[in-house]
């Protein structure tokens, strides 16, 4: 009984806070220190932030009179930057010089975390990344674990995947167009967007239980067959939709402030998009016609008729109609998987993978040692490596998996395309007005989480 | 004609048959690299590519149509291989719909390969990570610096040897904390 003069002391420093009135401890903050822009940069530096590594649009002449120079910071928390961007911007008067985007202000290290869960409990850290395209976080996932482990999943559950991950593209895309609404100043963009968002998600939380991180696209199949009457929702969603985006149309397609916000703004060419690996609907709104579910289709895709939708200019305009485009295209697809549902298991029969269904857990002594086996240690996969892509709504989403021979990942890295794409900022924005910074940022349509891991 | 025969099996018994990908692309490309092997990683193609000729090797595939550089990552095998760190660039050609994964060790001492951003603008904030995670060091990056981390972060996160860390939970009236 001697110890508890040790334990109070640890207990007196765990409780140190500061009392007011007393002398204040040292403030230390977080120092982003050499990744933060300078005015003395080197000339390799200089050329990322001045976005001329590809082609040398720059016309500035560097005789500038120093009063008009003034490096801006904006953000992490800015209500446009989506989450928790910082930009430091070079200002010349009001026209953009050169950009830095400084991220990990949300990184949680999932990477790291994915090495501490078993492959049947990845899915939930997976789905945290790109919280708002959950389901194609768990597809690369899932496809990537079943290809170590050399498993097919049943027909329904890739129709199923691909009903899911299409319906969240759309939710995705709106919220894009509500947030690129509502950052140039189209607030009733934003109502109308996350409105029509709300119809998917409710089918989402019929379907898995929850509005997002679903956990539901899982190694081996889904986690649950779809929810009786699911028909009608996914129809009635395709009766509405289409109509909804009607009206977007008609209040931002040919509206003269949209096109004068828009047009011309943050240009990337096609070069440039591709040079920096920019994929999604950026590089496509440069021209390129470049789709993973057509180049390299996953879960059955290639079944489904459906267009890549294309712009030409490169400027946030025609990333906004891409995704508009887009929207209508999913729409075809999910139509079609409606129609074309296989019927059939869920899930792959095998015992080592998914679990057993409930009601032979109280009949077999075995469906009991593989439940307890399954949710205790999890499933062994295979020794080797994969990479599997996805077309999330932002672009190609990766998931590099490595395996020893254990439950747990010996290394799990996801390839994040807003993480890419924010590389193009600085390029984007280079030589553009002050006030189209927002613009722009929306365009690219950055989610934190997935930047940040 | 015998004779013949013999000398074609020694030649095959001296030089044993380097395995080379079917597509002519690729084809073309392991051919120019006696140094480099290829490998079919459950129907993906890879390339295990010696450290030093690491950005030369980056310059052929450039050349052979890969524009594009996905994603450039590292694999810690700290207690499974003698050379700790494993490097890895995954490369997609839209011109010929192909991906290549190239990879490339580095040692436990001062780890370092040379940077893919001359050739790929696009490695940057990739190989950033990689630095930043991994404490390799990519010779001829413009801008290597810590991006998920803040500056003054001691380690690198996802080496092995690095802790989780936990904090203790401390619940309100826990007998345990008075």
């Amino acid at each position: 009984m001697s110890e508890p003069t040790i334990e109070s002391a640890q207990i007196t420093e765990v409780l140190d806070v500061w009392v007011a009135g007393t002398e204040e401890p040292e403030f230390s903050p977080t120092d982003e220190g050499e990744q933060e822009i300078s005015d003395h940069e080197s000339a390799a530096r200089l050329d990322e932030q001045f976005g001329r590594v590809v082609e040398d649009d720059y016309v500035f002449d560097d005789g500038v009179d120093e009063g008009e120079r003034m490096i801006l910071n904006m953000g992490p928390q800015h209500p446009s930057t989506h989450g928790v961007l910082r930009l430091q911007i070079e200002l010349e008067g009001e026209i953009i010089r050169r950009t830095k985007p400084i991220i990990g202000y949300l990184h949680t290290g999932m990477e790291k975390t994915g090495e501490q869960l078993s492959f049947s409990q990845g899915g939930t850290n997976v789905t945290r990344m790109d919280y708002l395209a959950p389901f194609h976080n768990e597809l690369a996932y899932s496809l990537a674990v079943e290809r170590l482990l050399g498993i097919e999943v049943p027909p329904r559950a890739a129709a199923i995947r691909v009903l899911l991950t299409e319906l969240n593209r759309c939710s995705s895309h709106l919220v894009a167009l509500a947030t690129n609404g509502m950052d140039i100043g189209a607030v009733s963009m934003m109502i109308y967007g996350f409105r029509e968002r709300e119809q998917i998600l409710a089918f989402f939380e019929k379907t898995t239980g929850l509005r997002m991180n679903h956990n539901f696209i899982r190694p081996g199949g889904v986690a649950a067959d779809l929810a009786p009457g699911w028909k009608d929702d996914v129809a009635a969603i395709l009766v509405e939709l289409p109509r909804r985006i009607q009206q977007y149309d008609d209040l931002l397609k040919d509206n003269p402030i949209w096109l004068a916000r828009t047009r011309g703004v943050g240009v990337i060419s096609s070069e440039e998009a591709i040079e920096y690996g920019i994929t999604g609907p950026p590089l496509r709104a440069t021209g390129v016609s470049w789709d993973l579910r057509k180049a390299f289709p996953y879960s059955g895709i290639e079944n489904y008729e459906f267009e890549v939708a294309v712009g030409e200019r490169g400027d946030v305009y025609d990333r906004y109609r891409v995704r508009v485009d887009e929207i209508h295209e999913s729409l075809k697809i999910v139509e079609q998987v409606m129609d074309l549902m296989p019927k059939g298991d869920y899930r792959v029969d095998d015992r080592k993978v998914t679990p057993p269904p409930r009601a032979r857990i109280d009949e077999s002594m075995e469906a009991l040692i593989h439940h307890f086996k399954l949710f205790t240690e999890g499933f062994k996969v295979p020794p080797g490596e994969t990479y599997v892509a996805v077309e999330s709504p932002r672009g190609e989403l990766g998931c590099y998996l490595v395996s020893d021979g254990e439950a747990r990942p010996y290394r799990i890295h996801t390839r994040a395309p807003s993480f890419a794409n924010l590389q193009a900022l600085p390029i984007a924005m280079a030589d553009s007005l002050m006030a189209d910074t927002v613009a722009t940022i929306a365009s690219m349509d950055p989610v934190m989480g997935d930047v940040d891991r | 004609m015998s004779e013949e025969t013999t000398t074609a099996e020694e030649a095959l018994l001296a030089e044993p048959a380097r395995p080379l990908p079917e597509n002519p692309v690729l084809r073309a490309l392991f051919e120019g690299y006696e140094t480099v092997g290829w490998e079919s990683s459950l129907g993906q193609d890879v390339a295990h590519v010696p450290n030093e000729s690491w950005a030369e090797f980056a310059h052929a595939v450039r050349g052979a149509g890969f524009e594009v550089c996905v994603d450039v990552t590292a694999v810690d095998w700290m207690r499974e291989r003698p050379e700790r760190f494993e490097i890895v660039a995954n490369l997609l050609s839209m011109e010929h719909i192909l991906r290549l994964r190239m990879t490339t060790t580095a040692g436990r001492i001062d780890p370092s390969v040379a940077s893919l951003v001359p050739v790929w603008p696009g490695a940057n904030f990739a190989e950033r990570e990689a630095y930043d995670m991994f404490g390799v060091r990519f010779e001829g990056h413009p801008d290597l610096t810590r991006i998920l981390m803040p500056d003054d972060w001691e380690g690198h996160p996802l080496r092995k040897d690095f802790g989780v860390g936990s904090v203790p939970v401390q619940f309100k009236e826990s007998h345990q904390v008075t």
